[in-house]
């Protein structure tokens, strides 16, 4: 019997299950560098968000007696980019149940993978910071061991050892800190990855690396990332000038979660625009709402805020960018 | 070297080395040929002999009926045996003129050389290309008469010579180009005094720059040819994007070449053109690329009806079993319900795969990766497409461009969910246009 299939008759070789363990593959260099400077509690942490968030996958197809799709390694990608989003000082339950709510509330009550409306993990993170605010912003780890990536020492700025550089930023903008934050000392720190903050917002430098290769094979699109990142650059300069806030662009773009926002959680492709332009808009509004945020609003930080708000636009960003066609 | 090309497109892998390098051969007569009636674009063909009656090599056999329509000629000396419903390499059963070869007699065609082709006036020419049964050799099988006669209000500014073959597999345009340079210059020639057009480009992939150069080497003879390199990518054989690659125009939606000045013709129709000009030889045979999972990678110079089992056969056969024929290249061409299917005017290649090699992937839900966004060389929406068709609204398919898909199979190719966009792409449009048709 001869096998009938409509054309074409060949196929490339790469499938879902291979961009999604290839974005586990790019988060790696991060990951390895965190355990580095933060502990073993990294692994631990990492390894229980994984786990509840394949397992919430997998009890949901078992229950609904739906086709199971864990081997897809989306799930691991949920878990470890929320993992990504908490301090390694965080109590167990927490990755535990910020995973679970991203993928069964976020990602499989919406229809599962490529139907979700927002980002399951920057989800999971906005509802874990809802339900326990204090957890979520005054545990952050402080770097340990000595040799660092950079060769500097731990960055021991007043209180940096215990806050973020942002939460500074935001609760005491005195001259003093205000100098120490935009220092190269300060700014080399936060290039290699040397202050206090989630597990995945260390190094920008390692991030950048993994997110690389994501750009070279097409997994991720740079369109969205050079639009996020260059928006928040841009964006945080003219309000600098205008003296609306004390701190240079620079110290912007490296610091909190800009760089794993920008490189990894707003390339989302499920939640992101497939229009051209649509990824521009997307990308740069994505980064001037972080920079209000950040500048007006309540929180230290507006990463992932700034990309739940932009997923709301993505179908209305493809249908304002869908006339590119051949010739019309 | 600055390699022109178009926008988006796909790198697949192209497995040429195979049979790039098998000389043009000849094949031995099968003992029945089955010429369809319907083997070009538009209105099928009409026989013209009676049952039983004798035929010649070359004879015309059946006339074109209607305005889009070709003569048939028959490739061998025989007895014809009427009309018979048979395998047709595009799908289904359908009517085709059954011819008893005459093993004892297969003398081959007696070229008669025409004088003073240079004399022949343009209109000549195309009713010698028209009575010869000249379709395009690309695989669309457009008649080539038709596509000749330019509207008076049109001017054609870019002959553009298409040697791209960018389907993975195929070589049969390579060789041609490879072993009959001058013949095909020749063949070029003819087009250019008919449409006269400003530029000759004779457009060429880099993965072929011997055939460039080949070609290249002719044109002392023909001091008008500009030979461009077009990069390696698919479907850069495509008219629009081939237009778009060598005069940077693009065809308007729905329009055609014309209004951009521009006209395209394959190497092989050139060359088909050359023999009817120059020799007073009908198109009663083809390359063909045998190729894939068989034993002997071939270019075969293939009678129009044989049929496909008959070739396969003379290649020595598959490596272990067929799993799925192809009547043309892996991205675009027709798979086989069987292996009967007799060679068209538009059989580029006969393409075998194994098990292994024909299974397709299980669909999985869209990621909205826009790998196909980006690879659609109509600048499409695919995955936005697919969700309209999926959910029936299919006015707004139409409005998102689905029309101007030409299914070339790229966007499928990418997909990482492994979803049939193509196809379904390929049902839609059959809809819409039934749909409109309909309300008329």
């Amino acid at each position: 019997m001869l096998r009938i299939s409509p054309a074409p008759h060949i196929s490339s070789k790469v499938d879902t299950k291979k961009i999604m363990w290839s974005v586990v593959g790019a988060l790696l260099p991060a990951f390895v560098y965190s355990v580095h400077i933060f502990g073993g509690s990294v692994i631990f942490i990492t390894l229980l968000s994984v786990i509840s968030a394949v397992g919430t996958e997998y009890l949901f197809g078992r229950i609904t007696k739906r086709k199971i799709s864990v081997s897809d390694g989306s799930a691991v990608v949920t878990g470890m980019l929320l993992a990504f989003n908490i301090s390694a000082n965080s109590p167990w339950w927490l990755p535990v149940v910020g995973s679970a709510f991203a993928i069964f509330v976020v990602k499989l009550i919406f229809g599962g993978i490529g139907y979700n409306i927002f980002n399951p993990a920057l989800a999971g993170r906005a509802f874990l910071m809802a339900s326990w605010p204090r957890i979520m912003t005054s545990s952050w780890a402080v770097p340990v061991g000595g040799g660092t990536l950079s060769g500097l020492p731990t960055a021991s700025l007043d209180g940096v050892s215990q806050a973020t550089p942002l939460t500074l930023l935001k609760v005491n903008p005195i001259q003093s800190i205000v100098e120490s934050l935009n220092s190269t000392y300060m700014l080399k720190a936060l290039f290699f990855g040397n202050v206090g903050g989630c597990i995945g917002e260390t190094s920008a430098l390692l991030l950048l690396v993994g997110v690389l290769y994501l750009f070279i094979r097409r997994y991720a699109d740079w369109r969205i990332s050079l639009g996020y990142i260059g928006a928040v650059f841009i964006f945080s300069g003219m309000l600098y000038y205008l003296g609306k806030t004390p701190v240079i662009p620079l110290f912007h773009i490296l610091s909190g979660g800009v760089m794993l926002g920008g490189l990894f959680m707003a390339t989302d492709p499920v939640t992101s625009p497939v229009t051209i332009k649509g990824r521009w808009i997307f990308g740069i509004g994505g980064g001037v709402i972080c920079v209000l945020i950040r500048v007006w609003g309540g929180y230290p930080e507006g990463v992932s805020y700034s990309i739940l708000i932009m997923n709301m636009f993505v179908p209305l960003l493809d249908r304002i960018s869908e006339k590119s066609i051949f010739g019309r | 070297m600055r390699l022109l090309t178009f926008k988006g497109g796909i790198h697949p892998h192209y497995y040429k080395e195979k049979s790039k390098n098998c000389k043009i051969k000849k094949i031995a007569l099968p003992e029945f040929l089955y010429l369809h009636l319907s083997q070009h674009t538009g209105i099928p063909s009409k026989p013209i002999v009676e049952k039983g009656e004798e035929v010649k090599i070359g004879q015309k056999i059946a006339k074109e009926s209607g305005k889009l329509s070709v003569p048939l000629h028959s490739p061998a000396n025989g007895t014809y045996m009427g009309v018979v419903t048979y395998p047709h390499p595009l799908g289904g059963r359908k009517e085709a003129m059954r011819i008893k070869v005459n093993k004892e007699n297969p003398e081959p065609f007696k070229e008669k050389k025409r004088d003073k082709i240079s004399d022949i006036p343009g209109e000549k020419l195309i009713d010698i290309i028209k009575d010869s049964g000249i379709v395009g050799m690309g695989g669309a099988a457009f008649p080539t008469y038709f596509k000749l006669q330019v509207p008076p209000n049109k001017e054609i500014k870019d002959l553009i010579i298409n040697g791209i073959e960018c389907e993975p597999y195929l070589a049969s345009d390579y060789r041609l180009m490879m072993e009959r340079a001058e013949e095909i210059m020749k063949g070029v020639d003819i087009l250019r005094r008919t449409i006269k057009p400003e530029n000759v480009w004779i457009a060429i992939e880099s993965n072929k720059l011997d055939a460039l150069e080949n070609m290249k080497s002719s044109a002392s003879f023909f001091p008008w040819a500009k030979f461009v390199a077009l990069k390696t990518k698919y479907p850069q054989g495509s008219e629009k994007q081939l237009i778009e690659a060598v005069t940077g125009k693009k065809v308007p939606e729905g329009g055609l070449p014309f209004d951009v000045g521009a006209y395209v013709q394959n190497v092989g129709t050139a060359f088909a053109i050359y023999e009817a000009v120059y020799l007073s030889k009908p198109l009663f045979e083809r390359v063909v690329t045998v190729t894939g999972n068989i034993r002997h990678q071939s270019n075969f110079l293939v009678p129009i009806g044989t049929p496909f089992e008959y070739i396969i056969e003379l290649a020595e056969g598959p490596i272990g079993k067929i799993s799925k024929i192809i009547n043309g290249g892996p991205l675009m061409g027709i798979s086989q319900a069987t292996p009967e299917a007799s060679v068209t005017k538009g059989t580029t290649g006969i393409l075998i795969q194994n098990e292994k090699e024909s299974i397709s992937r299980e669909p999985a839900p869209c990621i909205r990766c826009a790998a196909c966004v980006d690879c659609c060389p109509m600048k499409l929406l695919p995955t936005e497409i697919y969700k309209y068709i999926e959910t029936d609204q299919l006015e707004r398919a139409r409005e998102l461009g689905v029309l101007s898909c030409m299914e070339c199979g790229s966007c499928s190719y990418v997909c990482p969910a492994g979803i049939p966009l193509t196809q379904q792409f390929k049902v839609a449009k059959n809809r819409i246009i039934t749909k409109t048709k309909g309300s008329k």
